[in-house]
Protein backbone atom coordinates (compact mmCIF):
# COMPACT_ATOMS: atom_id res chain seq x y z
CA UNK A 1 0.00 0.00 0.00
CA UNK A 2 2.93 2.58 -0.99
CA UNK A 3 1.12 5.56 -1.39
CA UNK A 4 0.36 6.96 -4.84
CA UNK A 5 2.78 9.39 -6.03
CA UNK A 6 0.35 9.93 -9.24
CA UNK A 7 -2.40 11.60 -7.62
CA UNK A 8 -0.84 13.55 -4.86
CA UNK A 9 1.15 15.29 -7.08
CA UNK A 10 -2.22 16.17 -9.29
CA UNK A 11 -3.55 17.60 -5.80
CA UNK A 12 -0.63 19.59 -5.16
CA UNK A 13 -0.99 20.75 -8.80
CA UNK A 14 -4.26 21.45 -8.64
CA UNK A 15 -3.88 23.20 -5.01
CA UNK A 16 -1.29 25.66 -6.27
CA UNK A 17 -3.32 26.89 -9.08
CA UNK A 18 -6.22 27.35 -7.21
CA UNK A 19 -3.73 29.54 -4.85
CA UNK A 20 -2.45 31.78 -7.50
CA UNK A 21 -5.74 31.92 -9.26
CA UNK A 22 -6.71 35.55 -7.82
CA UNK A 23 -3.65 36.91 -8.68
CA UNK A 24 -3.83 35.11 -11.73
CA UNK A 25 -6.87 36.57 -12.66
CA UNK A 26 -6.31 39.68 -11.83
CA UNK A 27 -2.88 40.19 -13.66
CA UNK A 28 -5.37 39.56 -16.72
CA UNK A 29 -7.86 42.02 -15.98
CA UNK A 30 -10.65 39.37 -15.40
CA UNK A 31 -10.60 40.09 -11.45
CA UNK A 32 -14.56 39.58 -11.55
CA UNK A 33 -14.47 36.15 -12.17
CA UNK A 34 -12.71 35.59 -8.80
CA UNK A 35 -16.16 35.97 -6.96
CA UNK A 36 -17.30 33.35 -9.57
CA UNK A 37 -14.68 31.04 -8.59
CA UNK A 38 -15.61 31.13 -4.66
CA UNK A 39 -18.77 30.20 -5.80
CA UNK A 40 -17.08 26.93 -7.73
CA UNK A 41 -15.59 26.43 -4.39
CA UNK A 42 -18.79 26.46 -2.41
CA UNK A 43 -20.21 24.60 -5.05
CA UNK A 44 -17.46 21.61 -4.69
CA UNK A 45 -18.01 21.76 -0.51
CA UNK A 46 -21.42 20.48 -1.14
CA UNK A 47 -20.72 17.85 -4.02
CA UNK A 48 -18.59 16.76 -1.55
CA UNK A 49 -20.76 16.47 1.29
CA UNK A 50 -22.84 14.41 -1.54
CA UNK A 51 -20.13 11.95 -1.87
CA UNK A 52 -19.87 11.41 1.57
CA UNK A 53 -23.22 9.66 1.28
CA UNK A 54 -23.73 8.93 -2.27
CA UNK A 55 -20.38 7.85 -3.26
CA UNK A 56 -19.34 5.85 0.41
CA UNK A 57 -22.47 5.11 1.19
CA UNK A 58 -24.32 4.14 -1.95
CA UNK A 59 -27.41 6.24 -0.61
CA UNK A 60 -28.36 8.59 -3.90
CA UNK A 61 -29.94 11.62 -2.30
CA UNK A 62 -31.73 13.60 -4.83
CA UNK A 63 -32.83 16.04 -2.01
CA UNK A 64 -29.59 17.32 -1.19
CA UNK A 65 -30.12 21.11 -2.01
CA UNK A 66 -32.27 21.21 0.72
CA UNK A 67 -29.05 20.98 2.87
CA UNK A 68 -27.94 24.09 0.53
CA UNK A 69 -31.23 25.60 0.83
CA UNK A 70 -31.11 25.23 4.98
CA UNK A 71 -28.13 27.06 5.36
CA UNK A 72 -28.09 29.96 3.52
CA UNK A 73 -31.75 30.63 5.17
CA UNK A 74 -29.89 30.47 8.65
CA UNK A 75 -27.78 33.31 7.47
CA UNK A 76 -30.03 34.81 5.51
CA UNK A 77 -32.61 35.45 8.11
CA UNK A 78 -29.72 36.43 10.75
CA UNK A 79 -28.68 38.77 8.86
CA UNK A 80 -32.52 40.14 7.93
CA UNK A 81 -33.09 40.29 11.80
CA UNK A 82 -29.79 42.61 12.38
CA UNK A 83 -31.69 44.80 9.65
CA UNK A 84 -35.10 45.11 10.80
CA UNK A 85 -34.17 44.91 14.58
CA UNK A 86 -36.87 42.59 15.33
CA UNK A 87 -35.96 39.65 17.70
CA UNK A 88 -36.18 36.22 16.52
CA UNK A 89 -37.91 33.50 18.48
CA UNK A 90 -37.12 32.97 22.22
CA UNK A 91 -36.72 37.05 21.77
CA UNK A 92 -32.85 36.19 20.26
CA UNK A 93 -31.11 38.66 18.51
CA UNK A 94 -30.12 38.15 14.77
CA UNK A 95 -26.62 37.82 13.84
CA UNK A 96 -23.96 38.44 11.37
CA UNK A 97 -21.11 36.94 13.00
CA UNK A 98 -20.15 33.92 11.20
CA UNK A 99 -18.44 32.40 14.35
CA UNK A 100 -22.66 32.32 15.51
CA UNK A 101 -24.29 31.92 12.15
CA UNK A 102 -22.58 29.32 10.73
CA UNK A 103 -22.00 26.65 13.19
CA UNK A 104 -26.01 27.92 13.70
CA UNK A 105 -26.46 26.91 9.52
CA UNK A 106 -24.48 23.30 10.22
CA UNK A 107 -26.75 22.94 13.64
CA UNK A 108 -29.69 22.86 11.33
CA UNK A 109 -29.18 21.52 8.28
CA UNK A 110 -27.87 18.75 10.28
CA UNK A 111 -31.34 18.61 12.34
CA UNK A 112 -32.76 18.46 9.27
CA UNK A 113 -31.06 15.71 7.70
CA UNK A 114 -31.38 13.89 10.73
CA UNK A 115 -35.04 14.03 10.59
CA UNK A 116 -35.15 13.63 6.40
CA UNK A 117 -32.54 10.56 6.70
CA UNK A 118 -34.51 8.87 9.89
CA UNK A 119 -37.62 8.35 7.78
CA UNK A 120 -36.15 8.31 4.11
CA UNK A 121 -33.49 5.97 4.88
CA UNK A 122 -35.94 2.97 6.33
CA UNK A 123 -36.00 2.44 2.63
CA UNK A 124 -33.56 1.89 -0.42
CA UNK A 125 -32.50 2.06 -4.20
CA UNK A 126 -35.28 4.31 -6.05
CA UNK A 127 -37.35 4.97 -2.92
CA UNK A 128 -34.63 6.57 -1.52
CA UNK A 129 -33.99 9.10 -4.15
CA UNK A 130 -37.88 9.56 -4.30
CA UNK A 131 -38.67 10.38 -0.25
CA UNK A 132 -35.21 12.18 -0.66
CA UNK A 133 -36.62 14.60 -3.68
CA UNK A 134 -40.13 14.57 -1.77
CA UNK A 135 -38.18 16.27 1.44
CA UNK A 136 -36.60 18.51 -0.56
CA UNK A 137 -40.17 19.74 -2.37
CA UNK A 138 -41.46 20.13 0.57
CA UNK A 139 -38.83 22.44 2.06
CA UNK A 140 -38.23 24.16 -1.06
CA UNK A 141 -42.56 25.35 -0.98
CA UNK A 142 -42.16 25.93 3.02
CA UNK A 143 -39.47 28.12 1.67
CA UNK A 144 -41.57 30.30 -0.77
CA UNK A 145 -44.05 30.35 2.00
CA UNK A 146 -42.33 32.10 4.56
CA UNK A 147 -43.51 36.02 3.60
CA UNK A 148 -41.60 37.48 6.53
CA UNK A 149 -38.30 36.80 4.78
CA UNK A 150 -39.52 37.47 1.12
CA UNK A 151 -41.23 34.39 0.03
CA UNK A 152 -40.59 33.06 -3.48
CA UNK A 153 -38.12 36.13 -4.10
CA UNK A 154 -35.90 35.22 -0.75
CA UNK A 155 -33.95 37.33 1.35
CA UNK A 156 -31.49 40.02 0.11
CA UNK A 157 -28.48 40.40 2.53
CA UNK A 158 -27.48 43.59 3.42
CA UNK A 159 -24.07 42.55 4.93
CA UNK A 160 -21.80 39.30 4.52
CA UNK A 161 -20.90 37.70 8.14
CA UNK A 162 -18.20 38.77 10.14
CA UNK A 163 -15.53 36.39 10.72
CA UNK A 164 -13.11 37.58 13.44
CA UNK A 165 -12.25 41.16 11.14
CA UNK A 166 -11.74 39.41 7.70
CA UNK A 167 -13.02 41.91 5.44
CA UNK A 168 -15.43 39.00 3.21
CA UNK A 169 -16.55 41.68 0.99
CA UNK A 170 -13.28 41.65 -0.27
CA UNK A 171 -13.77 39.01 -3.54
CA UNK A 172 -10.00 37.65 -2.71
CA UNK A 173 -10.49 37.10 1.27
CA UNK A 174 -13.68 35.31 0.94
CA UNK A 175 -11.91 32.85 -1.94
CA UNK A 176 -9.02 31.98 0.17
CA UNK A 177 -11.08 31.79 3.00
CA UNK A 178 -13.23 29.38 0.73
CA UNK A 179 -10.45 27.66 -0.39
CA UNK A 180 -9.15 26.63 3.20
CA UNK A 181 -12.77 25.53 4.39
CA UNK A 182 -12.77 23.35 1.04
CA UNK A 183 -9.36 22.04 1.44
CA UNK A 184 -9.85 20.85 5.35
CA UNK A 185 -13.33 19.27 4.96
CA UNK A 186 -11.91 17.65 2.04
CA UNK A 187 -8.41 16.12 3.99
CA UNK A 188 -10.71 15.18 6.77
CA UNK A 189 -13.06 13.11 4.61
CA UNK A 190 -10.51 11.50 2.73
CA UNK A 191 -9.21 10.73 6.44
CA UNK A 192 -12.65 9.71 7.12
CA UNK A 193 -12.85 7.38 3.76
CA UNK A 194 -10.33 5.21 5.40
CA UNK A 195 -11.36 4.98 8.90
CA UNK A 196 -13.31 2.30 10.78
CA UNK A 197 -16.70 4.38 10.06
CA UNK A 198 -15.33 4.85 6.30
CA UNK A 199 -15.11 1.22 5.99
CA UNK A 200 -18.69 0.58 7.27
CA UNK A 201 -19.96 3.25 4.85
CA UNK A 202 -18.21 1.42 1.96
CA UNK A 203 -19.14 -1.99 2.92
CA UNK A 204 -22.74 -0.97 3.39
CA UNK A 205 -22.30 0.68 -0.52
CA UNK A 206 -21.03 -2.86 -1.49
CA UNK A 207 -23.27 -5.20 -0.04
CA UNK A 208 -25.55 -4.23 3.17
CA UNK A 209 -27.37 -7.56 4.19
CA UNK A 210 -23.60 -8.69 4.43
CA UNK A 211 -22.81 -5.79 6.71
CA UNK A 212 -25.66 -6.77 8.99
CA UNK A 213 -24.58 -10.67 9.00
CA UNK A 214 -21.38 -9.20 9.64
CA UNK A 215 -23.24 -7.60 12.81
CA UNK A 216 -23.46 -3.97 11.80
CA UNK A 217 -26.52 -2.19 13.13
CA UNK A 218 -25.97 -0.48 9.48
CA UNK A 219 -29.40 1.87 10.05
CA UNK A 220 -27.29 3.65 12.40
CA UNK A 221 -24.06 4.30 10.43
CA UNK A 222 -26.15 5.41 7.02
CA UNK A 223 -27.78 8.15 9.56
CA UNK A 224 -24.78 9.20 10.84
CA UNK A 225 -23.18 10.17 7.65
CA UNK A 226 -26.43 11.52 6.24
CA UNK A 227 -26.52 13.93 8.92
CA UNK A 228 -22.69 15.17 8.86
CA UNK A 229 -23.09 15.29 5.13
CA UNK A 230 -26.34 17.50 5.59
CA UNK A 231 -24.12 19.52 8.14
CA UNK A 232 -21.32 19.93 5.33
CA UNK A 233 -23.53 20.97 2.77
CA UNK A 234 -25.17 23.50 5.12
CA UNK A 235 -21.69 24.86 5.63
CA UNK A 236 -21.86 25.56 1.67
CA UNK A 237 -25.41 26.91 2.18
CA UNK A 238 -24.32 29.22 4.75
CA UNK A 239 -21.01 30.58 2.30
CA UNK A 240 -23.22 30.73 -0.61
CA UNK A 241 -25.71 33.16 1.10
CA UNK A 242 -22.61 35.39 1.38
CA UNK A 243 -21.21 34.77 -2.10
CA UNK A 244 -24.39 35.52 -4.07
CA UNK A 245 -25.50 38.18 -0.84
CA UNK A 246 -28.92 36.53 -1.36
CA UNK A 247 -31.06 33.19 -0.12
CA UNK A 248 -34.01 32.24 -1.45
CA UNK A 249 -35.69 29.25 -2.58
CA UNK A 250 -34.05 28.62 -5.70
CA UNK A 251 -31.33 26.89 -4.02
CA UNK A 252 -33.83 24.07 -2.80
CA UNK A 253 -35.08 23.12 -6.39
CA UNK A 254 -34.42 20.02 -7.49
CA UNK A 255 -32.68 21.34 -10.39
CA UNK A 256 -30.21 22.30 -7.85
CA UNK A 257 -30.08 18.89 -6.37
CA UNK A 258 -29.51 17.30 -9.90
CA UNK A 259 -26.68 20.03 -10.73
CA UNK A 260 -24.87 17.95 -7.48
CA UNK A 261 -25.98 14.99 -8.76
CA UNK A 262 -23.73 15.81 -11.99
CA UNK A 263 -21.18 17.16 -10.04
CA UNK A 264 -20.37 13.75 -8.20
CA UNK A 265 -20.69 11.61 -11.42
CA UNK A 266 -19.19 13.65 -13.64
CA UNK A 267 -15.80 13.88 -11.30
CA UNK A 268 -15.94 10.25 -9.85
CA UNK A 269 -18.45 8.84 -7.23
CA UNK A 270 -16.72 7.47 -3.92
CA UNK A 271 -13.38 9.29 -4.87
CA UNK A 272 -14.28 12.78 -2.77
CA UNK A 273 -11.59 14.38 -4.96
CA UNK A 274 -13.62 14.14 -8.10
CA UNK A 275 -16.65 16.05 -7.17
CA UNK A 276 -14.59 18.92 -6.55
CA UNK A 277 -13.34 18.32 -10.00
CA UNK A 278 -16.93 17.45 -11.03
CA UNK A 279 -17.82 20.88 -9.77
CA UNK A 280 -15.10 23.19 -11.61
CA UNK A 281 -15.60 21.03 -14.69
CA UNK A 282 -19.42 21.68 -14.88
CA UNK A 283 -19.87 24.88 -13.86
CA UNK A 284 -16.60 26.42 -15.81
CA UNK A 285 -18.24 24.53 -18.80
CA UNK A 286 -21.69 26.42 -18.55
CA UNK A 287 -19.82 29.61 -17.91
CA UNK A 288 -17.20 29.05 -20.62
CA UNK A 289 -20.54 27.82 -23.09
CA UNK A 290 -22.92 30.78 -22.11
CA UNK A 291 -19.94 32.98 -23.42
CA UNK A 292 -20.50 31.68 -26.75
CA UNK A 293 -24.19 31.06 -26.96
CA UNK A 294 -27.16 31.05 -25.37
CA UNK A 295 -28.14 27.39 -26.53
CA UNK A 296 -24.96 26.12 -24.59
CA UNK A 297 -27.05 23.72 -22.88
CA UNK A 298 -27.65 21.87 -26.39
CA UNK A 299 -23.80 21.45 -26.31
CA UNK A 300 -23.45 20.89 -22.65
CA UNK A 301 -25.68 17.66 -22.85
CA UNK A 302 -24.02 15.68 -25.26
CA UNK A 303 -20.79 16.23 -23.52
CA UNK A 304 -21.65 14.69 -20.53
CA UNK A 305 -23.04 12.54 -22.34
CA UNK A 306 -19.92 11.55 -23.54
CA UNK A 307 -18.02 11.86 -20.57
CA UNK A 308 -20.48 9.45 -18.49
CA UNK A 309 -19.75 6.85 -21.33
CA UNK A 310 -16.21 7.07 -21.76
CA UNK A 311 -15.09 7.76 -18.16
CA UNK A 312 -17.04 5.36 -16.09
CA UNK A 313 -14.80 6.75 -12.72
CA UNK A 314 -15.59 9.90 -13.66
CA UNK A 315 -12.58 13.08 -14.13
CA UNK A 316 -10.87 11.70 -11.05
CA UNK A 317 -10.28 8.07 -12.33
CA UNK A 318 -9.16 9.52 -15.73
CA UNK A 319 -6.72 11.82 -14.12
CA UNK A 320 -5.74 9.34 -11.48
CA UNK A 321 -4.84 6.43 -13.75
CA UNK A 322 -5.24 2.55 -12.00
CA UNK A 323 -7.87 1.94 -9.74
CA UNK A 324 -7.26 1.61 -6.14
CA UNK A 325 -8.20 -1.13 -3.79
CA UNK A 326 -8.17 -0.66 -0.06
CA UNK B 1 -26.47 -33.54 29.42
CA UNK B 2 -26.13 -30.57 29.09
CA UNK B 3 -28.37 -27.85 26.85
CA UNK B 4 -27.70 -27.75 23.22
CA UNK B 5 -25.91 -24.39 21.85
CA UNK B 6 -28.75 -23.85 19.44
CA UNK B 7 -32.24 -25.13 19.78
CA UNK B 8 -35.62 -24.53 17.90
CA UNK B 9 -38.72 -25.20 18.99
CA UNK B 10 -41.44 -25.27 16.53
CA UNK B 11 -40.55 -23.38 14.29
CA UNK B 12 -43.17 -22.36 11.36
CA UNK B 13 -42.42 -20.38 8.15
CA UNK B 14 -45.05 -20.02 5.85
CA UNK B 15 -45.21 -18.61 1.92
CA UNK B 16 -48.53 -18.32 1.17
CA UNK B 17 -49.89 -21.69 1.15
CA UNK B 18 -46.22 -22.98 1.32
CA UNK B 19 -45.07 -24.51 4.44
CA UNK B 20 -41.29 -24.04 4.04
CA UNK B 21 -40.09 -24.64 7.36
CA UNK B 22 -42.95 -27.35 8.96
CA UNK B 23 -42.40 -27.61 12.84
CA UNK B 24 -38.65 -27.80 13.21
CA UNK B 25 -37.25 -28.89 16.11
CA UNK B 26 -33.57 -28.69 15.96
CA UNK B 27 -30.78 -29.17 18.16
CA UNK B 28 -27.20 -28.84 17.58
CA UNK B 29 -24.84 -29.73 20.24
CA UNK B 30 -22.04 -27.56 21.35
CA UNK B 31 -18.90 -28.59 19.91
CA UNK B 32 -20.35 -30.90 17.17
CA UNK B 33 -20.38 -30.66 13.46
CA UNK B 34 -24.11 -30.91 12.59
CA UNK B 35 -24.84 -30.83 8.86
CA UNK B 36 -28.39 -30.16 7.42
CA UNK B 37 -29.40 -31.97 4.44
CA UNK B 38 -32.40 -32.64 1.74
CA UNK B 39 -33.33 -32.14 -1.75
CA UNK B 40 -33.17 -28.80 -3.38
CA UNK B 41 -36.87 -26.85 -1.85
CA UNK B 42 -36.09 -28.68 1.00
CA UNK B 43 -36.43 -25.50 3.06
CA UNK B 44 -32.66 -25.43 4.02
CA UNK B 45 -31.95 -21.77 3.15
CA UNK B 46 -35.12 -20.73 4.41
CA UNK B 47 -34.75 -22.10 7.76
CA UNK B 48 -31.05 -20.97 8.18
CA UNK B 49 -32.42 -17.66 7.33
CA UNK B 50 -34.73 -17.62 10.43
CA UNK B 51 -31.73 -18.95 12.19
CA UNK B 52 -29.67 -16.41 11.23
CA UNK B 53 -32.42 -13.28 12.10
CA UNK B 54 -32.58 -12.45 7.95
CA UNK B 55 -36.08 -13.85 7.92
CA UNK B 56 -38.97 -14.10 10.87
CA UNK B 57 -40.58 -17.55 11.67
CA UNK B 58 -44.67 -17.05 11.88
CA UNK B 59 -44.41 -19.50 14.89
CA UNK B 60 -42.11 -21.08 17.53
CA UNK B 61 -38.69 -20.04 19.49
CA UNK B 62 -34.79 -20.06 18.46
CA UNK B 63 -32.28 -20.34 21.30
CA UNK B 64 -29.05 -19.49 21.29
CA UNK B 65 -26.58 -19.85 24.05
CA UNK B 66 -28.52 -19.64 26.40
CA UNK B 67 -30.72 -16.58 24.84
CA UNK B 68 -34.27 -16.46 23.39
CA UNK B 69 -32.84 -15.11 19.99
CA UNK B 70 -36.37 -15.33 18.05
CA UNK B 71 -36.90 -11.68 17.90
CA UNK B 72 -33.32 -10.42 17.84
CA UNK B 73 -31.98 -8.44 14.55
CA UNK B 74 -29.12 -10.15 12.16
CA UNK B 75 -26.62 -8.12 13.79
CA UNK B 76 -27.61 -8.28 17.57
CA UNK B 77 -27.26 -12.39 16.75
CA UNK B 78 -23.80 -11.94 14.89
CA UNK B 79 -22.60 -10.18 17.69
CA UNK B 80 -23.77 -12.94 20.00
CA UNK B 81 -21.11 -15.22 17.72
CA UNK B 82 -23.71 -16.81 15.50
CA UNK B 83 -21.56 -16.33 12.38
CA UNK B 84 -22.95 -17.38 8.82
CA UNK B 85 -21.31 -17.52 5.49
CA UNK B 86 -23.94 -17.18 2.13
CA UNK B 87 -24.60 -19.85 -0.53
CA UNK B 88 -23.88 -17.40 -2.82
CA UNK B 89 -20.44 -16.13 -2.15
CA UNK B 90 -21.03 -12.36 -0.77
CA UNK B 91 -17.94 -10.61 -0.18
CA UNK B 92 -16.97 -6.98 -0.80
CA UNK B 93 -15.76 -6.60 -4.05
CA UNK B 94 -13.69 -3.34 -4.46
CA UNK B 95 -12.39 -4.03 -1.02
CA UNK B 96 -8.58 -6.11 -0.89
CA UNK B 97 -8.84 -9.54 0.60
CA UNK B 98 -7.63 -8.38 3.61
CA UNK B 99 -9.97 -5.27 4.16
CA UNK B 100 -12.60 -7.98 3.71
CA UNK B 101 -11.56 -9.77 6.52
CA UNK B 102 -10.58 -6.78 9.04
CA UNK B 103 -14.51 -5.64 8.11
CA UNK B 104 -15.56 -8.67 9.73
CA UNK B 105 -13.06 -8.62 12.73
CA UNK B 106 -14.09 -4.75 13.24
CA UNK B 107 -17.83 -5.96 13.79
CA UNK B 108 -16.81 -7.78 16.54
CA UNK B 109 -15.00 -4.79 18.36
CA UNK B 110 -17.43 -2.05 19.53
CA UNK B 111 -18.73 0.51 17.52
CA UNK B 112 -17.32 1.91 14.59
CA UNK B 113 -17.55 5.26 15.20
CA UNK B 114 -14.18 6.06 14.71
CA UNK B 115 -13.59 8.61 12.05
CA UNK B 116 -9.32 9.30 12.19
CA UNK B 117 -7.49 6.55 12.00
CA UNK B 118 -7.09 4.27 8.83
CA UNK B 119 -8.42 1.04 9.62
CA UNK B 120 -6.06 -0.67 7.75
CA UNK B 121 -2.99 0.38 9.60
CA UNK B 122 -4.70 -0.79 12.69
CA UNK B 123 -3.21 -4.13 14.16
CA UNK B 124 -6.13 -4.86 16.58
CA UNK B 125 -7.53 -5.25 12.94
CA UNK B 126 -5.27 -6.38 10.65
CA UNK B 127 -3.93 -9.19 13.28
CA UNK B 128 -7.04 -10.93 13.70
CA UNK B 129 -7.78 -10.62 9.80
CA UNK B 130 -4.48 -11.56 8.88
CA UNK B 131 -4.49 -15.00 11.02
CA UNK B 132 -7.91 -15.66 10.14
CA UNK B 133 -6.81 -15.27 6.38
CA UNK B 134 -3.71 -17.78 7.13
CA UNK B 135 -6.69 -20.36 8.41
CA UNK B 136 -8.32 -20.65 5.23
CA UNK B 137 -4.92 -20.41 3.65
CA UNK B 138 -5.69 -16.94 1.43
CA UNK B 139 -2.65 -15.27 3.63
CA UNK B 140 -0.30 -14.25 0.30
CA UNK B 141 -3.92 -13.32 -1.26
CA UNK B 142 -4.15 -10.51 1.53
CA UNK B 143 -3.17 -7.57 -0.93
CA UNK B 144 -4.85 -8.45 -3.80
CA UNK B 145 -8.64 -7.22 -4.80
CA UNK B 146 -10.93 -9.44 -3.54
CA UNK B 147 -12.61 -9.31 -7.02
CA UNK B 148 -9.65 -10.96 -8.78
CA UNK B 149 -9.81 -14.37 -6.43
CA UNK B 150 -11.28 -17.39 -8.09
CA UNK B 151 -14.81 -18.93 -6.88
CA UNK B 152 -12.44 -21.31 -5.10
CA UNK B 153 -11.27 -18.21 -3.31
CA UNK B 154 -13.86 -16.23 -2.60
CA UNK B 155 -15.63 -19.05 -0.65
CA UNK B 156 -12.71 -19.42 1.30
CA UNK B 157 -12.24 -15.65 1.90
CA UNK B 158 -16.18 -16.13 2.83
CA UNK B 159 -15.23 -18.85 5.26
CA UNK B 160 -12.49 -16.38 6.81
CA UNK B 161 -14.70 -13.72 7.38
CA UNK B 162 -16.95 -15.87 8.97
CA UNK B 163 -14.18 -16.91 11.51
CA UNK B 164 -12.96 -13.41 11.98
CA UNK B 165 -14.81 -12.47 14.30
CA UNK B 166 -14.37 -15.62 16.64
CA UNK B 167 -17.82 -16.91 16.67
CA UNK B 168 -19.36 -19.63 18.91
CA UNK B 169 -21.16 -20.97 15.92
CA UNK B 170 -21.23 -20.88 11.86
CA UNK B 171 -23.64 -21.57 9.91
CA UNK B 172 -22.30 -22.48 6.65
CA UNK B 173 -24.27 -22.41 3.90
CA UNK B 174 -23.11 -24.74 0.67
CA UNK B 175 -19.63 -23.57 1.06
CA UNK B 176 -18.72 -25.95 -1.40
CA UNK B 177 -21.37 -24.91 -3.82
CA UNK B 178 -19.52 -24.61 -7.51
CA UNK B 179 -16.42 -25.55 -6.41
CA UNK B 180 -14.34 -28.04 -8.05
CA UNK B 181 -13.19 -31.45 -6.83
CA UNK B 182 -9.48 -29.49 -6.13
CA UNK B 183 -10.97 -26.67 -4.07
CA UNK B 184 -13.45 -29.23 -2.84
CA UNK B 185 -11.17 -31.10 -1.20
CA UNK B 186 -9.24 -28.73 0.35
CA UNK B 187 -12.69 -26.84 1.67
CA UNK B 188 -13.52 -30.25 3.39
CA UNK B 189 -10.02 -30.58 5.07
CA UNK B 190 -10.66 -27.13 6.13
CA UNK B 191 -13.91 -27.96 7.72
CA UNK B 192 -12.32 -31.23 9.52
CA UNK B 193 -9.67 -28.59 10.86
CA UNK B 194 -12.34 -26.46 12.06
CA UNK B 195 -14.41 -29.10 13.59
CA UNK B 196 -14.63 -29.40 17.64
CA UNK B 197 -13.02 -26.40 17.62
CA UNK B 198 -16.28 -24.22 16.81
CA UNK B 199 -19.99 -25.41 16.96
CA UNK B 200 -20.65 -25.58 12.84
CA UNK B 201 -24.38 -25.92 11.68
CA UNK B 202 -23.50 -27.25 7.40
CA UNK B 203 -25.86 -27.09 4.87
CA UNK B 204 -24.15 -29.19 1.89
CA UNK B 205 -25.45 -31.32 -1.19
CA UNK B 206 -22.01 -33.19 -1.45
CA UNK B 207 -23.00 -36.24 0.36
CA UNK B 208 -19.34 -37.34 0.80
CA UNK B 209 -18.10 -34.31 2.40
CA UNK B 210 -21.67 -34.32 4.58
CA UNK B 211 -21.06 -38.47 5.80
CA UNK B 212 -17.52 -37.50 6.15
CA UNK B 213 -17.56 -34.73 8.69
CA UNK B 214 -20.46 -34.66 10.42
CA UNK B 215 -21.81 -35.41 13.82
CA UNK B 216 -25.18 -35.30 13.94
CA UNK B 217 -27.17 -34.91 10.64
CA UNK B 218 -31.01 -33.70 10.44
CA UNK B 219 -33.09 -34.25 7.27
CA UNK B 220 -35.15 -31.98 5.88
CA UNK B 221 -38.06 -32.74 3.43
CA UNK B 222 -40.57 -30.57 2.53
CA UNK B 223 -39.86 -28.55 5.29
CA UNK B 224 -40.04 -31.14 8.13
CA UNK B 225 -37.17 -32.65 9.81
CA UNK B 226 -37.86 -36.32 9.11
CA UNK B 227 -34.74 -38.03 10.63
CA UNK B 228 -31.78 -36.62 12.94
CA UNK B 229 -29.32 -38.53 14.41
CA UNK B 230 -25.32 -39.91 13.46
CA UNK B 231 -24.32 -40.36 10.20
CA UNK B 232 -24.62 -43.89 10.62
CA UNK B 233 -28.03 -44.09 11.81
CA UNK B 234 -29.09 -41.66 8.82
CA UNK B 235 -27.55 -43.94 6.22
CA UNK B 236 -29.63 -46.87 7.80
CA UNK B 237 -32.94 -45.07 8.14
CA UNK B 238 -35.63 -46.41 5.34
CA UNK B 239 -37.28 -43.28 5.46
CA UNK B 240 -34.67 -41.04 4.56
CA UNK B 241 -33.40 -43.80 2.20
CA UNK B 242 -37.04 -43.33 0.41
CA UNK B 243 -37.63 -39.83 0.75
CA UNK B 244 -34.16 -38.35 0.11
CA UNK B 245 -31.33 -41.03 -1.13
CA UNK B 246 -33.77 -42.04 -3.76
CA UNK B 247 -33.04 -45.69 -3.08
CA UNK B 248 -35.50 -47.77 -4.46
CA UNK B 249 -36.36 -50.99 -3.19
Amino acid sequence: MAPELRPRLILALLLVVALALPPLLGALGQGFYVGFAARVLIMALAALSLDLVMGLGGMVSFGHAAFLGVGAYVVGIGSWHVFDGSPLPFGLPGSENALIVWPLAMVFSGLTALGIGAISLRTSGVHFIMITLAFAQMLFYLAGGLKTYGGDDGITLYNRSELLGLKLSDPQTFYYLCLGILVVALAALLRLRASRFGMVLRGVRDNERRMRALGFPTYRYKLAAFVLSGMVCGLAGALLANASEFASPALMSWQKSGELLVMVVLGGMGSLVGPVLGAVALMALEEGLADLTQHWQVILGPLLLVLALSARRGLWGLLRGRRDHD
Amino acid sequence: MTEPLLHTKGLVKRFGGVVATNHVDLQVERGHLHALIGPNGAGKSTLIGQLSGEMAPDAGRIHFDGHDVTGLHVHRRARLGLARSFQITSIFKTFSVLANVTLAVQAHQGHSFRFWRPALGDTALTGPALSALERVGLADRARDPASALSHGERRQLELAMALAGDPVMLLLDEPMAGMGPDDGLRMVELLASLKGERTILLVEHDMDAVFQLADRISVLVYGAVIASGTPDAIRADEQVRQAYLGEDR
